[in-house]
């Protein structure tokens, strides 16, 4: 990657490739422009709380504006030019995605921060501000669109009932939280949610982030950012091995998880370390039947970008035999985080009926709501 | 199908179990409340002599908190790794397609039959009068 172009190039228009027809990109993230956009879909109560306390809005470190990372340069905003973000705008992000390379969908992932906030009610406000914004702004503009639920994981009761309130919609295709909160997500204080997820068809999605409750490694605080963006895998480890050890998939056994902005490649040794040690001490956990690395098979999924290899094709072939299986990844742009450039959205090493099953046959059997809407 | 005697009957009482060596192969010889199993004794994992390993039982579970222990005394743990093995089929329990002991057809028979033979039985003398621990290995 470059430094942030000075001025972003225009985004090329009026090209449509058939390559990515009818594909379903399952992480796509819009930036919400401002507090005012969300202030707008509060009541009364938090519109004014929201006033009087000065909350200018939640910013989580994940994304440092500057960063190369966070926006892809030809996505920025440019202020001479009078041009925000694209990502805050539903019809320019379906230019850069849907209509340049004719996807099905985009599955809006927000990461506005609301997991920074200690006090649940305020949370709970801040995610039902969130999803109403995204469902008016942007699932309302495009019928192309889906999206996940963001949910105030600080308090499971409050996320069952944001569950309950924005599952009628049924273009909420996914409850999502973020890998690093309080608590380790597959133990038993969360499974109201996953119940609640699993009784409306609801995959759950974690995000790489963190609400910075603990530290961002399990040895304590890094000093740089590098080191942040690059310890999100090790909470992935962490939240599939729980999901996997507390028996969710036993309990839940419809449940898709989706693994989002998470790398990818480090799953195959995880579950190497995983599966083996599970044969010495599985009568810990005896609900776990069968090796781990089946559960992962039947239940886990992972969107592609960012992909932690060298973009030569043998990683691709080395981790598919690995899983062996052909049904865990899913095709994402990860828009506008800077992951690729140009067009090339998936990793080498990937033949057309891989293809098809990335882009199109695996996003269609973990998103139930996507194939039967009503 | 060669035949060997391993042991007098009487030597193996329910609850011990025996090493013995037929061909150069190690075999774990066990009597569990009165039934007789064979087993190699070469975990298929890094080749631990599994003739020491923990008799234990089953743990069996539906859902995440319950635990149900059945068949007491009929898995066999791997004193290094832990692995288990179930002793009525040799399989593993982790990979049981994969990862499996090799079972031998055992029996007791009386004293008088196995002197006729076609047995083998170089480590000791046989006597009509006992009854004995009889191996077949392939
Ligand atoms: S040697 Fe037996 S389990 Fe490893």
């Amino acid at each position: 990657m470059q430094a942030v172009a000075e001025r972003a190039p225009p985004e090329p228009l009026g090209r449509v490739s058939t390559d990515w027809k009818g594909a379903i990109d399952c992480d796509v993230h819009p930036h919400v422009p401002d507090i005012a956009a969300l202030t707008r879909h509060m009541d009364d109560y938090w519109r004014e709380t929201v006033g009087v306390r000065g909350i200018t809005g939640f910013e989580s470190i994940a994304y440092p504006p500057r960063a190369p990372l966070t926006v892809r340069p030809d996505w920025r905003g440019d202020k001479a030019a009078g041009r925000e973000r694209a990502d805050t705008d539903p019809k320019r992000t379906a230019a850069a995605l849907m209509d340049r390379h004719g996807f099905a969908h985009s599955i809006l992932n927000c990461l506005y921060a609301v997991q920074l906030i200690r006090d649940e009610h305020m949370a709970a406000a801040f995610c039902r501000a969130v999803n109403d914004w995204v469902r008016a702004e942007w699932l309302d503009r495009d019928p192309r669109y889906r999206a996940s639920i963001i949910l105030p994981l600080q308090n499971p009761e409050l996320s069952v009932d944001e569950i309950e309130r924005c599952a009628p919609d049924k273009r909420f295709i996914q409850v999502m939280g973020l890998a690093a909160g309080e608590q380790p997500l597959g133990k038993s204080h969360f499974w109201p949610v996953w119940q609640a997820a699993e009784r409306h068809n609801l995959a759950v999605g974690i995000h790489s982030g963190s609400s910075y409750y603990h530290a961002t490694t399990g040895s304590g605080w890094p000093s740089y950012y590098l080191e942040d963006y690059a310890a999100q895998s090790l909470a992935f480890h962490t939240q599939l091995g729980s999901f996997i050890a507390e028996g969710v998939f036993v309990k839940f056994p419809k449940l898709k998880l989706v693994l989002i902005e998470s790398g990818v490649t480090w799953i195959a040794p995880y579950l190497w370390r995983l599966s083996k040690f599970w044969r010495g001490v599985r009568l810990e956990v005896p609900w776990i039947d069968r090796s781990p690395v089946e559960f992962v098979r039947d239940h886990v999924r992972l969107t592609i970008q960012p992909f932690d290899a060298p973009n030569s094709g043998e990683t691709v072939g080395r981790l598919m035999d690995q899983l062996q299986s052909d049904q865990m990844l899913l095709f994402a742009s990860d828009f506008p985080h800077w992951q690729f450039d140009g067009d090339a959205m998936l990793p080498g090493g990937i033949d057309a009926s891989l293809r098809k099953k990335i882009l199109i046959d695996n996003p269609l059997a973990t998103y139930p709501r996507l194939v039967s809407p009503h | 199908m060669t035949r060997h005697v391993v042991a007098r009957a009487a030597e193996l009482q329910p609850g011990t179990r025996k090493l013995v060596t037929v061909e150069g192969r190690g075999i774990v010889v066990l009597n569990i409340k009165g039934e007789l199993f064979a087993l190699s004794n070469t975990c298929p994992h890094k080749g631990a002599s599994l003739c020491n390993g923990l008799l234990t039982g089953l743990v069996r579970s539906t859902k995440p908190g319950e635990y149900q222990y059945e068949r007491a005394g009929e898995i066999l743990r791997c004193p290094w790794h832990q692995w288990e093995f179930d002793v009525r089929t040799g399989r593993s329990y982790c990979d049981p397609r994969r990862l499996r002991l090799m079972q031998f057809p055992i029996a007791v028979e009386p004293g008088a039959s196995v002197v006729e033979g076609p047995y083998v039985a170089e480590t000791f003398p046989v006597a009509i009068e006992d009854d004995y621990i009889v191996l077949e290995v392939p």
